[in-house]
Formats: C-alpha cells, structure tokens, sequence
C-alpha cells in the first residue's frame, strides 16, 4: 500500500466534502434521485465485475505506532515528529500496546482468527515523506487472518432505505503498519513539501478477498466498516481527513471465464468515491477488452473531479519492496485468560480481556431500536448511519416519561438533518441539544405550538438564538390557536373572501376545504391548529 | 577490485572461529583458526547480470553503478555469496533476528516525545516554513546507451 500514500495528499487537500454528506438521509436522497440512476449502469452483456477492497484505518491512539510523538490532525508541520519518526541513526522502535489492542479488538469485530504470534516486516520503497525509505508493516505473519464481515446494500436512490440484499465478504487479513508523512507538491517551484507529523502514526490495514461485484456493495461495505470502527472507537472513520483510505482492486470477466486481470485504483477517500470509481473502471475495462484490447495490470488513481480513473503509469517499473524481516522487532504475543503470565497482566495484551470491551455493534444496535422504540427498520438504519443514536435516545428516554420514538425519529432524521445539510454542518457541530429539540417536540405534543413553529424555532435555535422557547413563541406570537371561538371569527372571514371556493364545496368538491385550509394557515401565520380548524371549517361550510 | 578478489577466494569460515570472536573466553574455542578450502566444483554457474537487472536495481538502491567496473563488482559479489550454497542448513530456519526467542515489550500509549521541531529541521538541507523540501518526485534514470561508457 504504502507507495501509494505519498499521492493522495494533494487530493485530501481538496477534499471538503462532509461525511454527512456521503451518506444518504431521506431529505438529502431526494434532489439525487435523478442523477444517480444515470451514473448507475448495469454491466452490459454477460460481463461481471469482481471487488476486493484494501483499507487503511487510522488507528485512535495518543502517541505513535513506534514512538511517543503525539497524533494529531492538522498540528503545525513537523512540530510532532520524534527523533524515531525522522529516521535519525540510532533510534529504536517500541510498539504501543494501544495500538495492538484496538486491531485486536478490530479484528474481533470482524470475527477474524488472531495470530498469538505475529511479525513485523520491513517494506521498502523511496518516496521523501518515507524518510527511513521502508516502512514498517505486518506481510509474513500479520495480527489476525479469516474475518469476515456482514453488510446490507440501501437502495440509495429512494427516499425510504430499502435493503436491496444483504452481503458478506471475507477478510483476508488485518496488520499493523506504520502512515508516512505527507506531502505536498509545488509544481511552480518544483519542489516537494514534506510534513513528517503523520509519519509513523498507526495503521490498521484491512485486506478483503475479491468478494464484491460492484461499487455499491464495496461502497455499502465501507460504511459499514466505517460505522464499525466508529462504534469501537479504534478509529474516527473521519475519511475526508484521510482517518480511513480505500485501495479497490477491479477486475472485470465474461461470466463462467476466470476472473480477470485486476487494477488497482488507489486512495480513494469517500464512499461515494469508492462506487463511482469502481463503476467508471469496470465500464473502461469491459471497453478495452470488447476493443480486442488487454487490461493492464497497473495502478491507477480516481480524478473525483473528472469521474475517472486515471493511469499512474508506474508499470514498467514493478514494485519490488523488498519485504524483509523487521530486525529490531521481536514478535508479538497475545495472551489469553489461560496463557497470560502471573504478575504481568497490565503490560500484555490479552485477547479474552479485550473480547469483554466489545461494544454493540451497528448491526445489534440497528436491530435494538426496531425492537425497544418501535420504530421503522429504515429509521433505524439512518439513526445508525448518521450516528445520531446517542442523540435519538437521550431524546425519547426523559426522565420519569418517555418522547413518542417515532415522532422523536422523525424529528432527527428529517427536520435536524435538514437543518444541519442547510447550514453544511456535521453532526459534531449542531447546535441544538436532545433535551433543547425535546423541550420542542413536548410544546409541540401538548398542542402550544404547531408542528411546522416547531420546525421554524428549531431554525432560530440553529441560527443561534439564545431566547427560551415560551419567550420567542410569545414575541413571535407564534402560540397555536385552539380555541374555537377565535378559529371560528378567522374562518368567517376567510369564507366571506373565497365566495367562489365555499360554491365548489356546496356542489360537492369536498377537496376545496384544503384550499381554504391553507388560506386559514396563511391567515394565522401557520399558528391555526390544523384539527380545531378542520372541524370549525367543515361545520361553517355544512351549516352555511 | 583486489580486495574482492581477495574476498572471494577467502576460503570459507567455520563456525568455531565465529565463536571465537563474540566469546572469547569460551572454553570450547580452539586456539588455532580452522580453515576449509571451499570445492569451487561444487558451486553453482556464475551469475551474470543483465542491464535490465542493473537498472532495476539501480532504481531499488538509488546508487548510480551501471558501469562495466560496477557490474563485474556485483557479479563478484553473488560469486562470493555463492559459497552459502555448500552449508548445511537442514533443520535451521532462517533466523529473523537475535531476539526472535523474546517477545515485544510494549509502552503505554503516553506523548513522551516529538514537539522538538527545531531539533528535528536543524538537519535539513533545505526548509521552507517548516516543511522539509525535496526534489518533484524520483529522478528518472538515464536510458541504457548511456551505460556503456
């Protein structure tokens, strides 16, 4: 993997795209509708598309994979870099025991078999920002082998999640390896600007077998993967930062031939990225070979502005890296309840004791919600890909009564996300707290305000208005109307301006009283309640 | 190119004077050095280097030596190397390291070091606000006419 790393800085730099943004939300997924049913073309013919996916998780730790230099995002250049992570003669490697534990519980997480015993290797390649021109990583006998991994494909095309099926793909392995630093490229002065903060932060590279037979089902399986690390906090998922880079190894064959020769598409650095790329190199593949063409083997890159997958043109030049041994590293055991030394049990890591910090997982989590709040499974699927599960259930669990869930389901996933997508922000930044959104949601619920004021405070609360709720529904007047007597007055005058509309309803179009509805809300400042007003309209229409 | 000849004749080094050197006051050292003359019958072809190889590997060592001196001091290498073929290795898997009977000690996950920015650009040839700076990329290798000097 480690070649590639160098390349894709520049492309990070760019990429601002939120993580909320990648993912669907049923607001959000409307305005796509459209534009993804043309990207998504089916395989022509008999062709079929093989996926395996390498991916490169950042590990969440303090310090280094090797040395005590501090991890840290976007710190100023060079200010974390140890004598070790500079390469200096003289250094040696000591591992974070961290590190090792949260690619133990990782690999448990994807069921994987765990090595008592692995090793470290020296891969060696030449690029500035490696400054000890090998890095680090697991090749021989890596942490853990045999995983696999359960996922189910959304069909993100539609406003509700449909599950379109449900996958697994097998991991082949999962090792720990060293980052290199960054660089970035000066094409006017032709000069390269090294940064050695990341390198030596550590990895978890996680290899599936070619499993996968399109970019939805690698793209559906990154995030969940992503939502996996997330809930074992081995890793912040955070891929625009780089925290999580996918390599997509693509290979397309006429069904019943043998699988074809593969690309590998390097860094790709979104989900939605790593569908698009893989559709764009399936497509470009099928057309070499029906043009009588070979697909090379080679490396390629993904030009997320052009949509395609460009050639690094590296391929005469076959990457030999020279595994070696890791010489300073003796290997790595893990212990069990039964294996682990006497008096030694806070300095080794011990697999059944990391078993027992299992947190629930996506899937558990997602099946929990269906079943404790009653909620729909689409819900509970967005609530789990948004990471809004925390916020869900401080929401609907109050102390002594509970929120309606579903209304609480609905308030998150349609009207605080549509709030947050309008002002680009993520999940990290709202403003609006659960108990503020519930203090709204009960105003709401005992009738004092209408659904749609709820909605417009929520706007204010987001815009940053420090006012109680009861004082801006007193100063913006925006307290629901209930009761009939001033309904009534309202709805007199409204049927004494729409003559025309009170005719259509007496010969029989029944559908006029929305109409005159909507002119009652307009009246009122969408303050009327909508039942009271209902009833009060009906009886004046009959009764005239 | 003496000093290789001289390498590649060397006769093979037996173990004991090995031990010689790292525990001297091991009883089991012999006083005298041992030799035995390495049966170049025995031995594999020598190895010839091709310019695809020498340009291969030039690019993996980023050493310029694709000279008619500098292949012939590579082939004299493998040429010594060669004379491994004659140990006796069943049983003995190849050792990774002399600590590959321990195990790893592992630190606590604490910042202990780095914030030494200064310290560490002091080597650099060249810095720019606080970046290193290297030259675009791997230099590319001249073509293979240019070899034969």
């Amino acid at each position: 993997m480690a070649s590639s790393v160098p390349k894709m800085c520049a492309g990070r730099i760019f990429l601002s795209s939120r993580r909320s943004l990648c993912t669907c939300n049923r607001f959000y997924a409307k305005s796509q509708t459209k534009t993804k049913k043309d990207r998504t073309r089916p395989l022509p013919g008999d062709w079929q598309g093989r996926v395996g996916l390498e991916i490169h998780a950042q590990i969440s730790s303090n310090s280094k994979l090797f040395s005590g230099s501090q991890v840290q995002f976007s710190a100023p250049p060079n200010s974390l870099v140890s004598p070790l992570d500079a390469s200096l003669p003289g250094t040696l490697p000591v591992l974070n025991r961290r590190c090792v534990e949260a690619g133990v519980l990782t690999a448990l997480a994807l069921n994987c078999h765990i090595n008592r015993r692995s090793l470290f290797d020296r891969k060696h390649y030449f690029y500035a920002d490696l400054p000890a021109g090998y890095q680090i990583t697991q090749q021989r006998l890596p942490l853990a082998v045999d995983g696999h991994l359960t996922f189910d494909v959304y069909d993100e095309s539609r406003s509700q999640r449909q599950v379109l099926k449900s996958c697994q793909v097998r991991i082949k392995q999962l090792q720990l390896e060293q980052d290199s630093g960054k660089s970035l490229h000066d094409q006017d002065n032709r000069e390269v600007l090294v940064d050695l903060n990341r390198a030596g932060v550590a990895l978890m590279e996680i290899v599936t077998e070619p499993d996968m037979v399109d970019g939805a089902e690698a793209a559906a399986m990154v995030k969940e993967l992503q939502l996996i690390l997330q809930s074992l906090r081995t890793c912040d998922g955070n891929m625009s930062e780089g925290s999580m880079r996918v390599d997509a190894n693509i290979s397309v064959n006429r069904s019943g031939e043998e699988l074809g020769t593969r690309a590998e598409v390097k860094n790709i650095n979104s989900a939605k990225f790593v569908q698009k790329a893989i559709e764009y190199e399936m497509q470009r593949q099928i057309q070499v070979l029906e043009g009588a063409g070979e697909v090379e083997e080679e490396t390629r890159y993904f030009d997320w502005k052009a949509g395609k997958t460009i050639s690094l043109r590296d391929k005469e030049q076959r990457h030999d890296y020279r595994y070696m041994p890791e010489p300073n590293l003796p290997p790595l055991i893990l212990y069990t309840d039964t294996t682990s030394p006497r008096g030694m049990e806070d300095t080794v890591v011990n697999i059944d004791r990391i078993r027992e910090q299992m947190p629930e997982l996506p899937d558990a989590t997602r099946r929990r919600l269906v079943e404790e709040y009653g909620i729909q499974f689409q819900h509970s699927v967005a609530l789990v890909g948004e990471g809004l599960v925390e916020y869900f259930e401080t929401l609907v669990d109050v102390k002594g009564k509970g929120r309606d869930p579903r209304s609480a389901a609905s308030w998150v996933l349609t009207d605080l996300l549509e709030e947050q997508h309008k002002r680009s922000l993520t999940f990290q930044e709202c403003p609006v707290t659960a108990s503020k959104l519930g203090e709204i949601m009960d105003l709401v619920a005992v009738g004092t305000i209408s659904k749609s004021t709820g909605k417009k405070i929520l706007g204010l609360l987001f815009d940053g208005d420090n006012r109680s709720l009861l004082q801006i529904i007193e100063e913006e007047q925006w307290a629901q109307i209930r009761d009939a007597e001033t309904l009534g007055r309202i709805c007199d005058e409204i049927l004494e301006k729409h003559p025309q509309l009170v005719e259509a309803y007496r010969k029989g179009n029944k559908k006029v009283v929305n109409r005159l509805m909507g002119e009652v809300q307009k009246a009122t400042n969408k303050c009327a309640d909508p039942t009271v007003t209902s009833k009060v309209l009906k009886q004046k229409l009959e009764g005239q | 190119m003496n000093h290789l000849q001289r390498l590649y004749s060397a006769p093979l080094v037996g173990r004991s004077v090995l031990l010689a050197i790292t525990r001297r006051f091991s009883s089991k050292v012999p006083s005298e050095p041992t030799w035995e003359e390495v049966d170049k019958s025995k031995l594999p072809e020598p190895t010839k280097i091709d310019q695809d190889t020498i340009d291969h590997l030039e690019r993996l060592a980023l050493v310029n030596f694709a000279n008619k001196e500098g292949i012939a001091r590579l082939e004299a290498a493998i040429r010594f190397a060669d004379q491994m073929f004659l140990v006796d290795k069943t049983g003995v898997d190849p050792m990774d390291s002399v600590l590959e009977d321990r195990e790893l000690y592992l630190r606590d996950d604490k910042v202990t070091e780095g914030h030494c920015k200064d310290d560490i650009l002091s080597n650099a040839g060249k810095v720019v606000e606080d970046y290193f700076v290297a030259p675009p990329g791997n230099i590319p290798l001249p073509k293979k006419e240019e070899y034969d000097r």
